[in-house]
């Protein structure tokens, strides 16, 4: 070989040596961002793979006749693709939304501002505006081939066809932080029942959110699915459901219990369900909807009349003397009356004076009679019987012990569980709280003799007396009151399904209608007589109220022979019980088991309708407030 | 194969080892090219002439046809037209400088109706083949002036019409004739000086945010690995240890003091020091010229003031001569910068893709940040993304050490040609891939700085396969014929 550069030829080791470490640091490297390194498969994930959410419809919600109450209906956001925007006629757009220049700079600003819109890039659809209505949307819709980068998008809203019932269906609004930190399921910027049935069968309602994972360009922009969709999960609609109670009905109830404080409740007593629940004041579900969400809301919530609480389920009433078949009851069962025993009346309890003055009335009276007149002294008398009878029991504190649970068989004392929020339990006091209380255990049937006609510490709520009326009804068994009947495709939760027992003898629940029967036809409920059209068992009740004007009461139940309705109504500050609270019941039996008023009735209807019982400044003046007393004490 | 070759050394034979190896890189290359650009909203065919994979055919089937009749071409007529082809590659140059239209910032593409040429993509085998025609001139010396002259100007010239057309990575690939005439005698030092000169430079900007005294953290550790090169200059061409070990005591006696007068609580200027020891170190090598009159001496003492004039004149040049972004590329080339939007954003994405494939990597048309696009020129520079994200570590090794054998054959080759023209042109070829794959890999893993060149037969289009096939096939014709030479 003629090479004049042999000198050289071992420079030629020198060069492959450089393509040899050029080889090895280069893999050296690729180990260490393939093998060591694996954030960069996390990185490479959340560049590419955007999971977008496929929000289910929210169930429908029908009243017990099919009519429907609570749909969605779709609304439309302005979005807006910042890179896609062009010059265009600001004015106009303006005008189709109905804003002016300052609020489309400050919606634009919002819309721009990271820490009000943390996802926000010019790249993808950002909101500008929501809820627009149908009219708007329409306008809009018209006209967006003027506005490059506008585009709408659909979304839904509750909407309500009835003015009424707003507190039985409660409302939906954005999840908050602490909903979604306890429960996974809720991202943000998800819609969350949160009050009402929206809120108590939310996971019904709901249905089942879906997922379909695109992959995202380095824009943000879509670019088609993963593997075909291979991972998406279609989303799951939410539950229909419906209700138990009678829309007419509830409007009915609403429309005579405007300008009044109180409660109307109505349960079916074979079933549980419940027809009607009125609470007033209420509010109308559309208020709180749509863009005017939060001024509503603030505006409800400052009403001092309280709009916003659910009376018939939140409010505590001392029961007055519709608390006395409870008695009746517990001391036929317990043996410390026969139908036969008679304790005699004379205007009052002797033994505190006379304090318990009753209504005037022949004496001595046996139970029977006592419910028809309503008579304090008989169930004075026979509290002081069943808590003082040492043969039966080995002290006051035993026999109350017994007093206490039959009370709670009974259904009070306790949540009644009704698939609504916020219930309360009301108030049953035991021994446990009296020996508390009087800081002794000598305390006698005397010390406490005021719970005997529904005073003193007992408290309920309007739905336990409905409940209660509903056991009688029955003679003696229930079933849970619920406001929801029917889930469409499953079956009602068994908490409502199961017969509950009173523990207490037929028999004598019998007596007791007796004696509600004789009460509406010739004792003091005599105004809800509507012999021969219906048989009507009542009793009536007066809640001593420290505050104003006394709560007038009403429980009852008709026809008495095959119950189809049990009620209990409850209007503040009404007076005695025949003034208000028995007219009502009149009325929204008729309307329930007549379909229509009666013409005689006709004036009682506008009358009572055009009442006006609101206190001129008014305080909550349901009684002190306490929770379940019995779980505290037991 | 790799030695069986050599022996049977039959006539004409061309090199398969080379032959086969093309093929597998510029089909993998295709498959590859469909995969980057894959859309997945439209999925066009590997074969759909209007997708970047169809094209990408169309460019490997005339490529082909480019090969074959390279290789019927007598080795004769490379020799006679290198100079001709030379001087029509710069007419071209200079004609597309003035021109073309400007294409993504640059001027370097002649547009012919609907094809498009690059020529400064050619260029690389004309420069190639000029040189080994002027080396095979009988009894040539590359390092007589004269020589020189031609040799580094031959080089120089189409790499400033390249750098006019704003196609720096290209003109950057001309440097890789550095190799060649390193090959050929060009002196070691010198090939030393450029990398002293790199590693001053990087010093220099990385550390230039603190100052020590008068001179910046880089500028004083220069000053040290400038003391310590003149050391081993001594060491290997005067052969004097004494004269080695005094230069470095020089050093380090200037840093005990500065340390003593540290601990004495005194201000102590760490930059004045350095150029304290620095002026030391010259003064003693001008001493020592002076004494034995050697001129050796002088050209270190001259290494050791130009170094230092360097480093300070290389700031001047980044902060001044250097556009705003190609600083930020060289910043966070250096970890001076995240910038993870701007200029290291690329980089950022491209290790992403690269470190999401793990060890077996996640399948053909699997990888989604290149098809999303988070990786700038999927298809092309950044094509090595989609290996490492669709194949792996296992792939992307594979894929290198496949390079690194070709140009180490490619070596083989250019050592057995018994022509200095072959030879040339062979190291040529060797070294222009050895450069590609340097620079774009090591850009696509983060090693170098972001500098837009293809990688070889992978990257799409039609001007990068064209010229890289007509570089290899040409040397594939010289090597087929050295028989008769």
């Amino acid at each position: 070989m003629a090479d004049t550069h042999k000198p050289y030829a071992k420079r030629k080791r020198i060069i492959a040596f450089i393509v040899v470490i050029m080889v090895l640091v280069y893999a050296a490297q690729l180990f260490n961002l393939q093998i060591l390194s694996p954030q960069y498969r996390n990185y490479a994930d959340s560049n590419a793979f955007f999971r977008k959410t496929l929000y289910p419809a929210r169930g429908s919600i029908y009243d017990r006749n099919g009519e429907l109450v609570v749909y969605n209906q779709p609304t439309y956001d302005v979005m807006m693709v910042v890179r896609e925007m062009r010059q265009f006629d600001t004015l106009d757009f303006c005008h189709t939304l109905n804003i002016d220049m300052e609020q489309f700079h400050q919606l634009n600003d919002d819309m721009r501002d990271r820490r009000k819109n943390p996802g926000y890039s010019s790249y993808t659809p950002q909101r500008f505006m929501s809820q627009l209505d149908v009219e708007e949307y329409g306008l809009l819709q018209e006209k967006l081939y003027k506005f490059p980068g506008i585009y709408i998008q659909n979304r839904t809203e509750r909407q309500y066809k009835y003015p009424n019932m707003g507190l039985i269906l409660g409302y939906v609004a954005e999840v908050d932080r602490n909903k979604m930190a306890a429960d996974p399921y809720y991202a943000r910027g998800d819609y969350v029942g949160k009050s009402g049935i929206e809120l108590s069968h939310e996971e019904d309602l709901r249905g089942e959110k879906g997922v379909e994972v695109l992959l995202r360009d380095a824009h943000g922009r879509v670019q088609g699915k993963y593997r075909d969709g291979e991972l998406d999960k279609p989303a799951v609609s939410g539950r229909d459901l419906t209700l138990a109670i009678d829309i007419e009905l509830q409007a009915y109830g609403e429309y005579l219990m405007q300008n009044k404080i109180g409660s109307i409740i109505m349960i079916e007593p074979a079933t549980g369900e419940i027809l009607c629940m009125v609470a007033a004041p209420s509010y109308d579900p559309s208020l709180l909807t749509g863009r005017n969400f939060s001024q509503n809301y603030l505006t409800l919530e400052q009403d001092p009349y309280k709009p916003l609480l659910n009376r018939a389920i939140a409010g505590l009433y001392p029961p007055g003397s519709t608390f006395k078949p409870t008695q009746g009851l517990i001391f036929l069962q317990e043996g410390t009356i026969t139908p036969e025993t008679r304790y005699s009346c004379y205007g009052g309890y002797p033994p505190l004076g006379g304090r318990t003055r009753s209504h005037g009335h022949a004496s001595p009276t046996a139970l029977q009679y006592a419910l028809t007149t309503s008579c304090n002294s008989f169930f004075c008398y026979g509290l002081n019987a069943m808590l003082s009878n040492r043969t039966k029991y080995s002290s006051t504190i035993d026999a109350f012990q017994i007093w206490t649970r039959h009370m709670v068989d009974l259904g009070f004392g306790y949540k009644t569980d009704v698939d609504l929020p916020s219930e309360r339990g009301g108030f049953i006091p035991n021994s446990r709280y009296y020996s508390n209380a009087f800081k002794h255990d000598r305390w006698s049937a005397h010390n406490i003799i005021s719970i005997a006609i529904g005073q003193g510490e007992i408290l309920s709520t309007p739905l336990q007396l409905a409940n209660f009326t509903a056991i009688i009804a029955n003679r003696g068994h229930y079933y849970k009151p619920h406001v929801v009947k029917a889930r469409k495709g499953t079956a009602l939760d068994t908490l409502f399904t199961n017969r509950r027992e009173s523990n207490i003898d037929r028999a004598h629940f019998e007596l007791t209608v007796e004696g509600m029967a004789d009460a509406v036809t010739r004792g003091t409920c005599r105004r809800i007589n509507m012999e021969p059209h219906l048989t009507v068992c009542g009793k009536t009740g007066t809640a001593e109220n420290p505050h104003g004007d006394d709560h007038s009461l009403f429980v009852g139940f008709a026809p008495k022979d095959d119950p189809k309705v049990a009620i209990a109504v409850v209007v503040e500050n009404g007076g005695f019980g025949a003034t208000n609270a028995v007219p009502i019941a009149r009325l929204m039996m008729q309307k329930y088991l007549m379909d229509e008023i009666m013409p005689q009735d006709q004036f009682l209807e506008k009358t009572i309708a055009s009442r006006v019982i609101l206190p001129y400044a008014y305080r909550r003046n349901a009684p002190v407030q306490r929770t379940d007393s019995v779980a505290n004490n037991n | 194969m790799y030695g069986g070759v050599r022996e049977i050394q039959e006539k004409g034979r061309v090199d398969w080892f080379a032959v086969i190896m093309y093929l597998v890189f510029i089909v993998l290359g295709w498959f590859n090219v469909y995969a980057a650009s894959f859309d997945l909203e439209n999925a066009v065919s590997m074969f759909d002439l209007s997708g970047r994979a169809g094209m990408q055919l169309v460019w490997m089937g005339t490529s082909l046809a480019l090969a074959f009749s390279l290789l019927k071409i007598d080795t004769a007529f490379y020799e006679t037209y290198a100079f001709a082809a030379y001087l029509v590659g710069i007419g071209l140059l200079v004609i597309t400088w003035i021109v073309a239209p400007e294409i993504n910032g640059s001027r370097s593409w002649l547009v012919m109706g609907p094809v498009r040429l690059q020529p400064a993509e050619f260029m690389k085998f004309i420069i190639a083949l000029t040189l080994a025609k002027i080396f095979n001139v009988y009894n040539f010396r590359l390092m007589e002036r004269k020589n020189l002259l031609i040799v580094v100007s031959l080089i120089l010239v189409p790499l400033l019409l390249v750098i006019l057309q704003s196609e720096t990575g290209t003109a950057l690939v001309y440097l890789a004739f550095i190799f060649v005439l390193y090959r050929e005698g060009l002196p070691g030092g010198i090939l030393f000086m450029g990398v002293a000169a790199i590693l001053y430079f990087v010093l220099a900007i990385r550390f230039s945010d603190v100052q020590w005294g008068i001179l910046s953290v880089g500028e004083v550790i220069s000053a040290a690995l400038i003391i310590i090169f003149a050391a081993g200059m001594v060491w290997n061409y005067v052969k004097r240890r004494e004269v080695s070990f005094m230069i470095i005591g020089l050093g380090l006696i200037v840093s005990a003091a500065g340390l003593i007068l540290h601990f004495l609580k005194l201000q102590v200027d760490a930059g004045l020091l350095a150029l304290i020891a620095l002026g030391l170190v010259a003064i003693y090598l001008g001493y020592l010229a002076l004494r034995f009159w050697k001129k050796i001496y002088l050209y270190i003492l001259l290494f050791v003031v130009g170094s230092f004039a360097f480093i300070e004149s290389s700031e001047y040049v980044f902060t001044d001569v250097l556009q705003p972004h190609q600083q930020m590329r060289i910043k966070v080339t250096l970890g001076m910068e995240q910038d993870l939007r701007g200029s290291g954003y690329h980089v950022g994405q491209s290790k992403i893709a690269i470190g999401s494939g793990g060890m077996f990597g996640k399948g053909f048309l699997n990888g989604t940040q290149t098809k999303l696009k988070y990786v700038p020129e999927q298809d092309t520079d950044f094509i090595f993304c989609t290996i490492g994200e669709e194949w792996g570590f296992v792939g992307s090794t594979f894929i290198l050490v496949l390079f690194g054998m070709f140009i180490l054959r490619l070596i083989t080759l250019a050592e057995r040609q018994p022509t200095t023209f072959g030879r040339v042109y062979g190291y040529g070829v060797a070294s222009i891939f050895l450069f590609h794959l340097l620079v774009n890999i090591g850009m696509v893993i983060g090693i170098m700085p972001v500098i837009g060149i293809p990688l070889p037969f992978f990257s799409y289009g039609g001007s990068s396969l064209w010229g890289f096939t007509i570089l290899l096939f040409i040397f594939l014709r010289i090597d087929k014929g050295r028989k008769r030479a």
